[in-house]
């Protein structure tokens, strides 16, 4: 546990000293704040219009749909780069023997890059918590709501980063390895339209965003959560996995 | 003496090349062993499987007693490793890439800026603390490799190559800092300069193609050197079949006009009665000493069997 944190530690550190990792908090924070006073701008357009009070609907929700739908899909280009490095940048400047000579067992050093990765996240995650529970100062907003947002996001942007660790433990070049990880999670989204119209197609099962769309209508089911635990985990699974044959294949 | 390290009867193949083959040994504490061998030799590949980088094909590694594919983390703790290609995160500066170090080697937290200090002295690294590591000179990048592989006090430390890129000067403190590392660790070397195998191993074990060729301590080493001929200089040589009428000669080489190089079957040689027969036939016997050969023809020799 105590090697997990001391990797994870390292990756946070590693994020700071390269410039990608301040363009990435400035470009994502500047971006959710924007979407944010779009979202209450419009707001008021709307909703100050003659709108019978049946067709109302509440700020949080409002704001949070303008907020927390650009969020996902911003996420989807952040992650691959701010993941691309994690392993690949390893193995091109041939760092991965002072890992693997130190006393820490290779899913330590998996877990300990995916929670650095995660956690620098999840700073953003809760930075636009924050940002919309300022609303409560002059409205009564939904926190509910708010929770079942900021849960929902933290596990896909979970996903997503768990499909970067993985495809950067197959290359030695990180940037391959951002292009793999969004090929691969916009395949996913473009699958999903595909299967939009087949709701009981086993691929919706498969699929990211219909399990994260419970979380935007601000329901928290443990089904949903399940099912990203079990995507996050099989990606870092396939992780330890690629970095263990590095061992038995030389 | 206690054995921090053995290994049993290591092999490893790639596809269908065998780049170390059955190789067995064993290290004490307090002593240095060597690695020698030409590029390709399967050095680097047999310091991997002892650090735990590379699954051996067969074969066994103890760390202090510890298997270290049955028990990695505490087998691994007890190792301090410089692979061929120093592993530097170089967007760090170097008291923090050593911090990074001392962490992931469970330095104890209260211990580690004493440590960090102690293996920036040792390896001349202090005036370089706040560097980057990527701005540092080869040389001095060398140290950082060096440094990260002592920072814990390992029990056995295994350094592939560490003198490479050096000054003259740092060599001399690097080939030191060894020595004394020796007194009280088990320190593995690599290296192609012979004479620093000379200096500061106390055992030296020659690879070639994979296969061990050469085990033993500095002095059998010396020894092997020594050999079985003598450079003598004679007025009038004798012929090699008068020669072998005396004496268990196999060869009588000209060196030059005067100098003549003879190898005697054993090399327990009778350097007396070479002389008294010298004097008894007039050979006009003006100089005679063993024949050293060079420490590189005794690699060559050793390497093509
Ligand atoms: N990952 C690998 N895949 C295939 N072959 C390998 C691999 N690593 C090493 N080899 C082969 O194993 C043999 C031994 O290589 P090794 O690096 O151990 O030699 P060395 O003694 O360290 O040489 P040098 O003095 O040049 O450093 C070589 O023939 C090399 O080609
Ligand atoms: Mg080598």
């Amino acid at each position: 546990m105590k090697m997990i944190i001391n990797i994870a530690m390292k990756e946070i550190k590693s994020f700071f000293v390269t410039p990608m990792g301040w363009i990435i908090i400035a470009l994502i924070t500047a971006a959710f704040g924007w979407n944010y006073f779009i979202g209450i701008n419009n707001y008021f357009e709307v909703m100050s219009g003659a709108i019978r009070p049946a067709e109302r609907v509440g700020v949080t929700i409002y704001v949070g749909q303008t907020v927390y739908g650009s969020a996902s899909f911003l996420m989807l280009f952040a992650v691959p780069l701010l993941s691309m490095r994690l392993i690949s940048e390893e193995r091109r400047q041939q760092t991965l023997p002072f890992l693997f000579s130190a006393p820490i067992s290779i899913i330590e050093i998996v877990l300990g890059k995916f929670f650095g990765l995660f956690a620098f996240l999840a700073i953003m995650v809760l930075y636009i918590f924050v940002m919309l529970s300022t609303l409560n100062i002059w409205a009564d907003i939904d926190f509910g709501y708010l929770i079942a947002n900021t849960f929902g996001l933290f596990l896909l942007v979970g996903s997503f980063a768990a499909i970067g660790i993985y495809f950067s433990s197959l290359t030695s070049q990180p940037i391959i390895a951002a292009i793999l990880s969004f090929i691969f999670a916009v395949t996913l989204f473009i699958l999903e339209r595909y299967f939009a119209s087949q709701p009981n197609h086993w691929f919706s099962y498969i699929s990211l965003m219909k399990h994260f769309q419970t979380f935007s209508r601000g329901v928290i089911s443990s089904k949903d959560i399940i099912y990203f635990i079990l995507f996050i985990s099989t990606f870092l699974v396939l992780t330890i996995r690629r970095l263990d044959a590095d061992r038995l294949r030389g | 003496m206690t054995k921090t390290l053995k290994a049993t009867n290591l092999t490893r193949r790639f596809g269908p090349n065998t780049a170390v083959n059955n190789v067995s040994f064993e290290l004490s504490k307090g002593e240095v062993l060597g690695f020698l061998g030409p590029n390709g030799a399967g050095k680097s590949t047999t310091m991997r499987m002892l650090t735990g980088n590379l699954a051996p094909t067969e074969g066994q590694v103890e760390i202090c007693g510890i298997n270290i594919i049955e028990d990695p983390k505490l087998a691994k703790a007890k190792i301090g490793y410089l692979p061929e290609m120093r592993p530097l995160y170089k967007e760090f500066k170097v008291n923090e890439f050593l911090r990074i170090a001392a962490k992931l080697h469970n330095v104890p937290n209260k211990k580690i800026n004493e440590s960090i200090d102690i293996v920036m002295e040792k390896c001349g690294l202090t005036h370089m603390s706040n560097r980057l590591i990527e701005n540092l000179s080869n040389g001095y990048q060398q140290r950082v490799g060096i440094a990260q592989a002592i920072i814990h006090n390992p029990d056995i430390v295994i350094l592939d190559e560490p003198t490479v890129g050096l000054d003259p000067i740092q060599i001399r403190e690097i080939r030191k800092l060894i020595k004394d590392m020796g007194k009280e660790h088990s320190v593995i070397i690599s290296t192609h300069i012979l004479p620093e195998v000379e200096i500061i191993c106390d055992r030296v074990q020659i690879i070639d193609r994979g296969n061990l060729v050469f085990h033993g301590s500095i002095e059998d080493l010396k020894q092997q050197r020594r050999g079985n001929k003598l450079l003598v200089g004679m007025k009038k040589p004798p012929t090699l079949k008068k020669l072998q009428v005396l004496f268990d000669v196999v060869k009588l080489e000209k060196q030059d006009a005067l100098l003549h190089v003879i190898q005697f079957n054993s090399s327990d040689i009778d350097v007396e009665a070479f002389i008294k027969a010298s004097i008894k036939e007039r050979w006009g016997l003006f100089q005679i000493s063993p024949h050293i050969t060079s420490l590189e023809d005794t690699f060559v020799q050793l390497t093509n069997q």
